[in-house]
C-alpha cells in the first residue's frame, strides 16, 4: 500500500540484487553505520554518479503488529505521516519537497513501513528536517479531522485496488485461508472497511508512541553525499527526537495447513483464474533462494515449464506466473494462471501439479538453472542504477540480516544453489505441503472452478 | 572504463557523541543550496556505411548497454480496417526469425540474461536491447536477427491473435480500460488511428493476416527510415564496428508518408455514461484534444499541467483527495504525440460522490482560467527542473529520451536547455496555455460506474447532454467462442 502517487504496491514479485555478469568479480556496496544516542540506526552509502540523494527510512512495523479489530492501522498511519507535524503545517510536506525538486512516497507491507525522498544533493537538509520533525512531533499537530480525511482516502484506495479491481480480492482471500485467525498474516495490509471505520484518534496516538521511535527505525542515505558531513547533518536534525522503549521481538510459530483448502469466489470477470498458494520459508532463510530459482524454472520466460505447456503449446491459459511474496516470518509461494475461454480451472490445475511433481522428482537441467541465474544477474545490475532502489535494498538487508552490505552473501546463495536442492524444496514446500487452491470464476460459473482432487485433497 | 564497481567492504560502526545536545532551529525549513548542475556526457553522432544514423551517450558507472533500433512508422500507419497492425507486427517479431524458432530465440536471449523486445508506438516501431557489455556481441546478433529477419510464422499468429481477442474480453472487466478507450474514441473517432486501442479492435484483429504483417515490415523497416540509439558502458570506437557488422547490410527503399485524417476539437459538453453494475467506484475522464509534441507551447504546458494535475500537490489532487477524500488520487496529463494527442484529467471516485467529483473537476478547470500564484509557479518550475536529473539514472530511461530527440527532431542541446526553458515560463505564459487548451465549456466527459446509483445525480448537474452506453458499445461485439478457444 502506498500513500499513492500513481502506484499500488503489489507483492514484490522477485526483486533481488545480483552480481555483475562477469563471473568472479566481487561487488560491494560500501556502507558506513552509526547509532545515535536515541537509538536511530544510520547507514550511509556514497554514489557520485548523479547529483542526487535518496533517503530511505524504515520503521520496523507493518500490519503484522496490528490488533484484531484494528486491521489497516499501520497503513492508515502511513497516510497520516504526510499530514503535517509540529513545525510543518498541513500540506507543506509535499509542497516544500516539490519546490526543492524532491519526490517522496511511502509504502506499508505486513512487516515494515518505509518512507523515502529523492532530492537534488543541494536539498539534502530538507528531508532530514521533515523526517525528523514527524518522527519527533507528529502527534503535536494530529487531529481527529485529519484522521477522518485520510480514512476516506484509504477506503478509496481499498475500493480502487481490491473491491473494484477484477480478481482484486484474491490476495485477501488467500491470506485469510492460508493462515489461522491469530497469525499476523491472516489479515490484509489495507485492512477491513469496518476496522478502518473503527480506527480512532487515540489508536493513532498509541500506535505512534509505541512503534514510531528512533530505536525502531533505520535511515539509509545513498547517493552524492559526503559521509562525514551527512552524518553531522543527521545528528543535527535527529538529536532532539526522544528515544522510545525497545520493542521486544515476538516469535511466531509458523502454522502448517493439515489439509488442502479449496475456495471458490464468484467475481465480475470474464475468465476464470486459478491461484495456488503455499507457505514458504522466510526471506533469506534456507530454501528461500532455491524457491526463487524454482519460480523462474516454472514460469520465467517462454521456455519455462508452465508457460511453455499452458500458454505456448496447449494454449489453454492466457497467462501464468510463479513468484514468492517474501516476508519476515514466512513467505508465500504463488502460481497464478488465467484460463482461456472454454477451459475450466481443473484442467489448468492438473497440468500445474504435474509440472510441480516432475520438478520435485527430477532435478532441473543445468541450462535451466543457469538461464535463471543469468537473468537475475542483470536484474541485480539494473537495481544498482537507481539510488532509490539501492537505498531500499540496503535497508531491507540491514533489517532482515543485520548486514546492510549483504549483497555478496545474497549472491552466494544463488551461486551455490544446486539442481537437486531446487528439486527438494519444490517437493517439500509445493508438492507435499498442503496449500490453498483459489478459483475466481465469472458469476454463475462455479462449474469452471478447480474441482476437488480425491487423490490429493 | 570501469566494467564494474569493485570496492572494498568497509563498515564502520560507532556511536555519536552526546555533545551538542541543543535542538535544531525548526522555525523555518532549511533552504536548499544552489541547484547542482547535471553533467551528461556529450551526445555523439555517427553514421553506418548504409547511412543509418547512430546516436550514442556513454555512461560507464555500471557494465550495462541499451540499444534501440527504430523506424519512423507506428500505429498511426495502421489502415482503418486493420487497427492493431503495427503492434501485432512488433509482437510477431518476437516469435522467431528465419534461423531460430520462437522458443529457440527466447532461450538464447534468456540464457544471455539479456532483454530483447519489439515495440510499436504511435509514430515509431522497433526493438530494444538491454544487456551487459560482456554479452553485447551475442545479444546484438540476436537483436539484429529479430529486426531484420523476422519469420512471422502463421502458427504463431494464431496464438498471438487469440491472446489479443482474450485481452479484448478481459477489458470488459476493467472500468479504467473502458473509460480510457472510450475517451480516445470520442475525441478522434474510428477514422483516426488515435481513436482505437493500439492493440487493435475486433475488426482489425479479425482481418490482419501474415501477409499484412510482412507487408508492414517490408514497407517501413528500411535503413533510410531507421535510426539506432546506444547508451551505456561503451565508446563509439567499440560500438560502431559491432553495429556495422549487424546492421550494416540493411538496405534502403522508398517509404510512403501517411497523413492521418483531420481531427475536430470537442464542441460543447457531453457526458458518456457507461454502466458497470455493482461498481464500487466510478472512473471519470475529462478529455479534449491537446496539442503536438513539437508545439512551442510545450514548456508552458508542462508548468501549467503540473499545477493543475501533474504533481501530487496539484490542484486536482489537493481538492479531490486531500480536501474531500473522494479518491485515492486525481490528476491530469497531456499525451504529446506527433499530431495533437489527448489532454485528459482522471480520477476513480467513490460511487456516492460521483456527481460531486464532476463538480470539483469543473471548479478546477474554471479556476485555472485565472492567473496562478507566484508560489505555485515557483514550486512547479522547481519540481520539473530540479528532479530532471532523475531521468538520467538508467540506461533505458536515457535511451528513451534520445529516441524522443530522434523522432521529434529535437536539438542536441535539448537536455541542457530544458531547465532554462522551464524557468523562463511566466505566469502569463501559464495563463495563455490554460485558456488555450483547458476549455471547461467544451469537453468530453466519460464516466464508467454503477448507472442506477449515479445517473440521477449526474442528470441533476445539467453539465451537458448525457449519453448512455454499454461496454459492448465501447469495445465492439465480444469475440466469438471460436476466436477465443
Amino acid at each position: 500500500m502506498l500513500k499513492g502517487r500513481d502506484l499500488i504496491v503489489l507483492p514484490v514479485l522477485f526483486l533481488m540484487l545480483w552480481f555483475a555478469a562477469t563471473a568472479s568479480a566481487q561487488m560491494d556496496v560500501p556502507c558506513s553505520q552509526y547509532i545515535l544516542p536515541n537509538g536511530l540506526h544510520l547507514i550511509l552509502h556514497e554514489d557520485h554518479t548523479l547529483p542526487l540523494v535518496s533517503l530511505n527510512l524504515w520503521y520496523h512495523v507493518g500490519s503484522a503488529r496490528e490488533q484484531p479489530g484494528r486491521t489497516g492501522l499501520a497503513h492508515l498511519f502511513e497516510h497520516l505521516m504526510f499530514e503535517g507535524s509540529a513545525h510543518v503545517p498541513l500540506g507543506r510536506f509535499d509542497q516544500w519537497l516539490e519546490a526543492a525538486g524532491g519526490d517522496n512516497n511511502a509504502s506499508t507491507t505486513n512487516d515494515r513501513t518505509n518512507y523515502f525522498e529523492n532530492v537534488p544533493k543541494s536539498a539534502i537538509e530538507l528531508p532530514l528536517f521533515l523526517e525528523s520533525d514527524r518522527m519527533a512531533y507528529l502527534i503535536d499537530s494530529m487531529t481527529p479531522a485529519k484522521v477522518d480525511v485520510q480514512r476516506e482516502v484509504v477506503k478509496n484506495e481499498r475500493r480502487q485496488s481490491y473491491d473494484n479491481q477484477p480478481y482484486g480480492m484474491a490476495p485477501i482471500i488467500i491470506d485469510e485461508t492460508l493462515f489461522p485467525k491469530d497469525f499476523p498474516y491472516h489479515w490484509p495490509v489495507i485492512g477491513s472497511m469496518e476496522d478502518l471505520t473503527a480506527a480512532s484518534y487515540s489508536d493513532i496516538v498509541g500506535f505512534f508512541r509505541k512503534y514510531y521511535t528512533p530505536a525502531n527505525a533505520s535511515l539509509v542515505i545513498a547517493g552524492d553525499i559526503d559521509t562525514g558531513n551527512t552524518r553531522a547533518l543527521v545528528e543535527k536534525w535527529f538529536r532532539d527526537v526522544p528515544g522510545g522503549k525497545i520493542i521486544p521481538d515476538t516469535t511466531f510459530v509458523v502454522p502448517l495447513l493439515t489439509e488442502n483448502r479449496r475456495v471458490i469466489k464468484e467475481d465480475k470477470v470474464q475468465l476464470p483464474r486459478l491461484y495456488l498458494a503455499w507457505i514458504a520459508p522466510k526471506q533469506f532463510s534456507p530454501g528461500n533462494a532455491e524457491l526463487n530459482l524454482a519460480s523462474f524454472i516454472l514460469a520465467g520466460g517462454k521456455n519455462s515449464r508452465l508457460y511453455k505447456r499452458l500458454v505456448y503449446e496447449l494454449q489453454i491459459a492466457q497467462d501464468v506466473t510463479a513468484f514468492q511474496d517474501e516476508r519476515e516470518i514466512c513467505s508465500e509461494f504463488y502460481v497464478i494462471a488465467t484460463a482461456r475461454s472454454g477451459h475450466a480451472l481443473t484442467e489448468l490445475e492438473r497440468i500445474i501439479r504435474q509440472e510441480i511433481d516432475t520438478l520435485g522428482q527430477i532435478p532441473p537441467a543445468d541450462r535451466e538453472v543457469q538461464r535463471a541465474v543469468n537473468q537475475i544477474q542483470v536484474d541485480f545490475l539494473d537495481q544498482l542504477e537507481s539510488t532509490a532502489q539501492k537505498a531500499d535494498q540496503i535497508n531491507e538487508y540491514f533489517v532482515l540480516t543485520g548486514n546492510p552490505d549483504y549483497f555478496n552473501q545474497d549472491l552466494e546463495r544463488y551461486k551455490t544453489a544446486k539442481a537437486p536442492a531446487i528439486s527438494n524444496v519444490v517437493r517439500q514446500f509445493l508438492g507435499q505441503a498442503k496449500g490453498v487452491t483459489l478459483s475466481i470464476v465469472p458469476e454463475g460459473r462455479t462449474d469452471l472452478a478447480a474441482q476437488k482432487d480425491l487423490k490429493r485433497d | 572504463m570501469s566494467r564494474a564497481i569493485i570496492r572494498i567492504l568497509e563498515v564502520v560502526v560507532c556511536c555519536f557523541t552526546l555533545a551538542m545536545a541543543q535542538t535544531p532551529d525548526r522555525s523555518v525549513p532549511p533552504q536548499p543550496g544552489p541547484p547542482p548542475s547535471l553533467h551528461l556526457a556529450a551526445i555523439e553522432h555517427f553514421k553506418l556505411s548504409n547511412g543509418i544514423p547512430v546516436i550514442l551517450l556513454q555512461k560507464h558507472n555500471l557494465p550495462l548497454v541499451q540499444v534501440e533500433a527504430i523506424v519512423r512508422a507506428g500505429t498511426a500507419c495502421d489502415p482503418e480496417t486493420k487497427r492493431g497492425l503495427a503492434t501485432i507486427t512488433a509482437a510477431m517479431m518476437e516469435e522467431g526469425t528465419e534461423s531460430r524458432s520462437s522458443l529457440e530465440f527466447a532461450d538464447a536471449v534468456d540464457y544471455l540474461g539479456a532483454h530483447i523486445s519489439a515495440f510499436a508506438g504511435w509514430h515509431s516501431s522497433g526493438a530494444s536491447l538491454h544487456c551487459t557489455f560482456a554479452t553485447l556481441d551475442s545479444a546484438l546478433a540476436l537483436f539484429a536477427d529479430m529486426v531484420l529477419r523476422p519469420a512471422f510464422p502463421p502458427s504463431e499468429l494464431v496464438r498471438v491473435r487469440k491472446e489479443r481477442f482474450t485481452t479484448l474480453m478481459e477489458w470488459r472487466d476493467d472500468p479504467l480500460a473502458i473509460a480510457s478507450i472510450l475517451s480516445q474514441k470520442v475525441l478522434y473517432g474510428v477514422g483516426h488511428p488515435y481513436g482505437s486501442p493500439t492493440i487493435g479492435d475486433i475488426g482489425g484483429l479479425r482481418s490482419i493476416t501474415v501477409e499484412d504483417i510482412r507487408n508492414f515490415h517490408n514497407t517501413y523497416f528500411h535503413a533510410n527510415n531507421a535510426a539506432i540509439v546506444v547508451v551505456g558502458d561503451i565508446s563509439g570506437d567499440l560500438v560502431i564496428p559491432k553495429l556495422e557488422k549487424t546492421f550494416g547490410m540493411w538496405t534502403s527503399a522508398p517509404v510512403p508518408v501517411k497523413q492521418p485524417a483531420e481531427v475536430h476539437q470537442v464542441e460543447g459538453r457531453t457526458i458518456y455514461l457507461v454502466d458497470k453494475p455493482g461498481a464500487a467506484q466510478s472512473e471519470i475522464i475529462f478529455a479534449r484534444i491537446g496539442t503536438s509534441r513539437v508545439t512551442p507551447d510545450y514548456f508552458s504546458i508542462q508548468v501549467m499541467n503540473d499545477i493543475l494535475g501533474g504533481a501530487f500537490t496539484s490542484r486536482l489532487n489537493e481538492n479531490l483527495r486531500e480536501t474531500h477524500g473522494y479518491t485515492y488520487g486525481a490528476g491530469s496529463l497531456f499525451d504529446f504525440r506527433m499530431f495533437p494527442g489527448p489532454f485528459t484529467a482522471h480520477a476513480a471516485v467513490q460511487t456516492e460522490v460521483t456527481d460531486k467529483s464532476l463538480v470539483e473537476f469543473m471548479n478546477e478547470f474554471n479556476g485555472i482560467q485565472r492567473p496562478v500564484t507566484d508560489a505555485e509557479l515557483m514550486r512547479a518550475e522547481n519540481y520539473l527542473t530540479l528532479r530532471y536529473p532523475e531521468g538520467f539514472e538508467t540506461v533505458e530511461s536515457i535511451a528513451g529520451k534520445l529516441v524522443e530527440l530522434v523522432i521529434y527532431q529535437l536539438p542536441d542541446d535539448y537536455f541542457n536547455s530544458f531547465t532554462e526553458k522551464i524557468l523562463s515560463v511566466s505566469r502569463d505564459d501559464v495563463l495563455h496555455v490554460s485558456q488555450k487548451y483547458i476549455d471547461p465549456d467544451n469537453m468530453a466527459i466519460v464516466v464508467v460506474g454503477d448507472r442506477k446509483r449515479i445517473e440521477r445525480g449526474i442528470l441533476e448537474l445539467h453539465m451537458g447532454a448525457v449519453k448512455f452506453l454499454t461496454s459492448d458499445d465501447v469495445l465492439g461485439p465480444p469475440p466469438t467462442d471460436a476466436e477465443l478457444h
